[in-house]
């Protein structure tokens, strides 16, 4: 392996939107090097794993049995009175196996001409003589401490992203904007349907948050919490005191895996670029609000990145306004979307035990509604459902316009 | 002024260095560095950590 000392794009972070952008750049002949702190791509998981066949096909990905472990087609979500409410789609989906998935996604970057460096730690940017970002310092890893020049630089160093904020960028996670998230990777449970993923809402189940159960085989799974981050007790409190209130589920079950980490669950970054540099994922808090998820979301902004980067390198310009259809395009395919469903899911934040109990025997007959309305889909259509109820109108006119 | 982190609890998540608001926290893989000089005991991370592995250090 040899390293040049500048390339066409550095990248950094080899999470699924760093690797994705890679592939792309790379796809497109464009030198490019991703920079990952961690030993091993893939692992420690921070992750549900839950990932939509949708994003799959953004990203140009198809099934592969040795991480898309189980299929889903669905969820079942249980009001805090315990009454489970199905909802089918046909968008069906896959609990994967990340540390393989990361691995072949690197691969395939690999493939098309990138290339990786591992337990390399970035830790600043270069600036060139007009303040735009040209590269970046790391040290430890297979070469100690380089520089590397670069024409564009993409951060997708994920939640605790450091490289925009040494190019500048608050990307500072307020507490009440953040999910702090706590998982075991178990067997031996006992769990209705292994096709389907299981969330439990409720203010004392997980506070401004859920509990899920993502089934990874027919008795495994990811068993885990998101609340919101700012709560006193701490997310393992709260997921280890569902699994003991739940013997019918986990009284033969057993943790082999523990995982945890932080989800930006508050607005998108408004500027997600500067000069010479672009940021993508969980660093720029593209995640779903609702759910927590990021990589679909993360892969999507890649590809788009990977696009509007490639023609900026090509044409030499890589400054602020080179680089801004990127945002504009991500906003108009996403970021708009996930600014409604921030507004529903500060919604939810606001429900009682009882308003959700209330809000499940409303929908349980338009279960569709419902997964259009957590989406930022049919405001009207959903509140007309609950229009009777004299707070959660009032509460609905005030937060979701 | 620092955080300490529990090694027995720190399952090395990283989510502590994303809320701090003054980059004092930094990874290491199986480790958490807490930076004294730039750390100014806000005490958010504390209040984050999934397992509860932080806490303040005293001072001397």
């Amino acid at each position: 392996m040899r390293f040049e000392e500048e390339y066409d794009v550095v990248i950094v972070g080899a999470g699924p939107g760093g690797s994705i952008a890679a592939r792309e750049f790379a796809k497109r002949g464009l030198s490019t090097l991703v920079i990952e702190r961690r030993q091993e791509i893939g692992a420690p998981v921070r992750c549900g794993e839950g990932l939509g066949e949708v994003w799959m096909k953004k990203a140009e990905l198809e099934y592969d049995p040795t991480w898309c472990l189980q299929e889903m087609r669905g969820a079942v979500l249980y009001a805090p009175n315990g009454k489970p409410v199905k909802i089918p789609t046909d968008n069906k989906g896959y609990v994967i196996e990340r540390k393989m998935f990361e691995k072949k996604l690197a691969a395939q970057a690999i493939r098309e001409g990138a290339q990786y460096l591992v337990k390399t730690q970035v830790y600043d940017v270069i600036k060139d003589e007009k303040g735009f970002v040209a590269g970046v310092k790391t040290k430890g890893g297979l070469l100690g401490a380089r520089d590397f020049k670069a024409k564009l630089v993409i951060a997708a160093d994920g939640v605790d992203s450091q490289t925009a904020k040494y190019a500048g960028i608050n990307t500072f996670n307020p507490l009440s904007e953040v999910d702090s998230g706590y998982e075991y990777e178990m067997a031996g449970l006992k769990m209705d349907d292994p096709h389907m993923i299981h969330l439990y809402v409720g203010t004392e189940i997980a506070p401004r948050g859920y509990v899920w159960i993502f089934p990874k085989g027919k008795d495994t799974a990811n068993v885990g919490i998101g609340i919101a981050g700012d709560n006193q007790q701490t997310a393992k409190h709260y997921l280890d005191k569902f699994i003991a209130s739940h013997p019918e589920i986990f009284e033969k079950a057993g943790a082999y895996e523990e995982k945890g980490g932080c989800v930006p669950v508050g607005a998108p970054l408004e500027k997600p670029y500067a000069d010479g540099l672009m940021i993508i994922g969980d660093a720029a808090h593209m995640v779903n609000p609702i759910h927590g998820g990021g990589m679909g979301t993360a892969m999507e902004a890649a590809v788009i990145a990977a696009r509007i980067g490639a023609e900026a390198v090509s044409r030499g310009d890589v400054s602020e306004q080179a680089l801004k259809p990127f945002a504009d395009e991500w906003f108009k395919e996403r970021g708009e979307q996930l600014k409604r469903v921030l507004k529903v899911r500060k919604f939810f934040e606001k429900l009682s035990d009882d308003d959700m109990n209330y809000l499940a025997d409303v929908f349980i007959n338009d279960t569709d509604l419902l997964l259009r309305f957590s989406d930022g889909d049919k405001f009207s259509s959903a509140v007309k459902l609950f229009a009777k109820h004299p707070k959660l109108a009032l509460l609905a006119a005030k937060m979701l316009v | 002024m620092a955080v300490k982190a529990d090694r027995d609890k720190c399952i090395y998540c990283g989510g502590c260095t994303a809320v701090c608001p003054v980059n004092a926290l930094t990874l290491k893989e199986t480790r958490i560095e807490c930076d004294a000089s730039k750390c100014t005991d806000c005490g958010l991370c504390i209040k984050f950590c999934p397992v509860g592995a932080l806490s303040k250090v005293k001072k001397e």
